[in-house]
């Protein structure tokens, strides 16, 4: 008898710690669950696809716009790339302005936002789907956004508000409201509405609970598995601590290691691409030849074709409006000039950092091929391709740079989790404008939105990447269906400040300070 | 050659010293003063996007506060002191701005305060007094 209680007493600290974690697994799959299915008749919509294809029609209308844009504004991102980079140097800036956001400022903020997961994890998820050749349509839908982020950030501050006390509120929402009433046309604020409750969504959504989620798959990938929620709590805490708290400290820091992070996260890139310089031009054979075949790949062409659109718009963001929130507060006469600055930001993030990514991948043999007939091999589901040691999303990512320098995972972890965090604020921002938009600005009401933000962290960590990679993307082509029909009807508006620009840039009216 | 003298100005104690000295050789020589005042900034740092938000406000302010707390009480002194004196008040590069200052204003000289740094932070990040007694387009007297 004694003898069992004492078996008793020793067993119920095993039994404890071998139920916690059931108990905690158990939570994750629990939030998993009643993510998955209070979320999916929204993403069934968003991404349905045409009648008898498997074509998305959202992916379409993006593609439609930034072709539209592109030939609207004749190749305006090719015409306009050495201006921008001047802007961005300040050789058009008055001296008397100094000490207002500059056009570098606005864009080093604006990228901050942009450069994160979809850089790193979101290629790897196109790339591991859609095969080499995503990495095309990538690059494609890269270049064609740069049009689409001209047009919208120009309207973001050429209709931003001014408040009394000199701060400034733009986006979507205003450019829908004054833009349309200007022009006579209805419904503008109707859309306005529909594009905050959608930029609400995409920043609970790709902004949040995305970044928190694959924060917490790299640190279990550093550090050994552990339930999410535990991450997601750390996270929360800190954003509080920023949004709430307004412990600027912290956001000050990040803002300034990001873009370190950044550069350095392509120059490890560059050096791997370099230690296998034999291999790059077979690597562009096989993006050409994906692109084109989609050999061996689930869904083809079209698959690949899917893939490259969805990623580079979820990582770059042109067309869906949040660009316009992050450009429209920056100091400048000419409204023009913030757009001419946007463009760089696509070309930036998807045509020079995505595609760094999708070469490391496709370069260090990370995708399993057949090796007699050099086709990639699917895994069961025949949903994706086979990667070594079966990695998707940003292990992926890591495992291939990884395979290169193995200390690098531990410096993509910390790259992966102040991307996340930077994103994280950057769409807390933008979120928050379109919840002051709808509900007016005040203490309260900013205070309640910041703790709804806070929890979806929590929730994001928890979740799977399926049903969180899906709602997120589902939220933020939400945001770009409402905001391209507004940039249709508004376009007419930049070509008229484009034409005037150009011309007093050509005369000399316009003319460098330096 | 122009008589103006340039002094390089903030709220420190050396500034202070240097403004009394700058006062004695404009009295002496029947100088006109130029009182630069520089708010550090570099279009190439990161804001948060609050911060950009609120950019425009902020910059209001600094400028008031600098006008009112800074220099508007230096130069009404000056000129009940009968001091021929005018006042400028930029954001910038420290060293460059004043600079510019110098070759707008067509001054002949600059005097400005020595801060009190350590030889070796001075040594790793430099001294706005040391790259403006290099690169200064005019004799430059530093003040202790």
């Amino acid at each position: 008898m004694r003898k069992s209680i004492k078996a008793a007493a020793l067993s119920a600290p095993l039994l404890l710690a071998a139920t916690a974690p059931a108990m905690a697994q158990s939570v994750d799959e629990r939030v998993n669950e009643l993510f998955a299915s209070s979320t999916g008749w929204f993403v069934n919509l968003i991404f349905s696809p045409f009648p008898g294809t498997s074509f998305p029609w959202i992916v379409a209308w993006l593609v439609i716009a930034a072709t539209v844009f592109t030939l609207y504004f004749g190749l305006i991102q090719f015409r306009a790339f050495p201006h921008s980079i001047s802007l961005v140097k300040g050789d058009y800036s008055d001296p008397n302005d100094a000490g207002e956001v500059s056009h570098f400022q606005a864009l080093a903020t604006a990228l901050s936002g942009t450069v994160g997961l979809g850089n790193i994890a979101g290629v790897a998820v196109a790339v591991g789907i859609g095969g080499p050749g995503a990495t095309f349509w990538m690059i494609l839908a890269g270049l064609m956004g740069m049009a689409s982020k001209f047009t919208e950030c120009t309207l973001g501050v050429k209709y931003r508000n001014e408040f009394e006390d000199g701060h400034v509120s733009g986006g979507p929402m205003y450019y829908m409201t004054k833009g349309f009433a200007e022009r006579g046309l209805p419904m503008g604020k109707f859309l306005a509405v529909l594009f905050s409750v959608f930029c609400i969504l995409g920043a609970f959504g790709g902004g949040n609970m995305f970044q928190a989620n694959q924060a917490h798959a790299q640190i279990s990938g550093v550090v050994g598995d552990y339930p999410g929620w535990i991450t997601g709590v750390v996270f929360a805490a800190v954003v509080f601590a920023v949004i709430v708290g307004g412990l600027k400290s912290i956001a000050r820091v990040t803002e300034k290691v990001v873009p370190f992070m950044g550069v350095m996260y392509v120059a490890a890139a560059l050096v791997i691409l370099a230690m296998n310089a034999d291999k790059i031009g077979w690597a562009f054979g096989q993006i050409f030849e994906g692109a084109f075949t989609g050999a061996g790949v689930a869904g083809g062409m079209v698959g690949a074709l899917i893939q490259g659109f969805k990623r580079a718009a979820f990582s770059n963001e042109a067309g869906v409006g949040s660009a316009a929130i992050a450009h429209s507060a920056v100091k400048t006469k000419e409204p023009i000039t913030e757009g001419f600055v946007s463009l760089l930001e696509p070309f930036i993030d998807t045509v020079v950092i995505c595609t760094m990514t999708a070469l490391v991948i496709i370069i260090t043999g990370q995708l399993i091929q057949d090796p007699n007939t050099g086709l990639y091999l699917l895994d069961e589901g025949a949903s994706t391709i086979q990667t070594v040691d079966g990695n998707k999303g940003v292990a992926l990512t890591s495992a291939a740079f990884s395979s290169a320098f193995s200390w690098f995972q531990y410096v993509l972890a910390l790259a992966v989790i102040l991307f996340a965090f930077s994103t994280m604020i950057s769409w807390s921002y933008y979120g928050l404008k379109a919840w002051t938009f709808l509900f007016g600005e005040g203490q309260t009401t900013e205070l309640v939105f910041k703790v709804i933000f806070c929890i979806f962290v929590v929730i994001g960590a928890a979740a799977n990447l399926g049903p969180v990679i899906d709602f997120s993307d589902a939220a933020i082509f939400a945001m770009a269906v409402v905001n391209i029909i507004a940039l249709y009807f508004l376009m007419p508006i930049v070509k008229k400040e484009l034409n005037s620009y150009m011309a007093r840039l050509k005369s000399g009216e316009i003319k460098k300070y330096s | 050659m122009s008589n103006k003298i340039v002094l390089g100005y903030d709220d420190s104690e050396a500034a202070k010293s240097a403004l009394a000295f700058a006062v004695s050789l404009a009295k002496a020589q029947g100088a006109e003063l130029v009182i630069a005042h520089v708010l550090e900034w570099s279009p190439y740092s990161f804001l948060t996007p609050e911060e950009i938000e609120q950019r425009h406000k902020r910059r209001e302010e600094e400028l008031k506060r600098a006008e009112d707390a800074l220099l508007a009480p230096v130069r009404k002194s000056l000129e009940d002191d009968g001091v021929t004196v005018s006042t400028e008040l930029k954001y910038g590069h420290i060293a460059e701005t004043l600079i510019d200052v110098i070759k707008k204003s067509g001054a002949s000289h600059l005097i400005i305060g020595r801060t009190g740094h350590s030889a070796l932070s001075s040594r790793l990040f430099g001294s706005v007094a040391g790259s403006l007694a290099q690169a200064a387009p005019v004799p430059v007297t530093i003040v202790p």
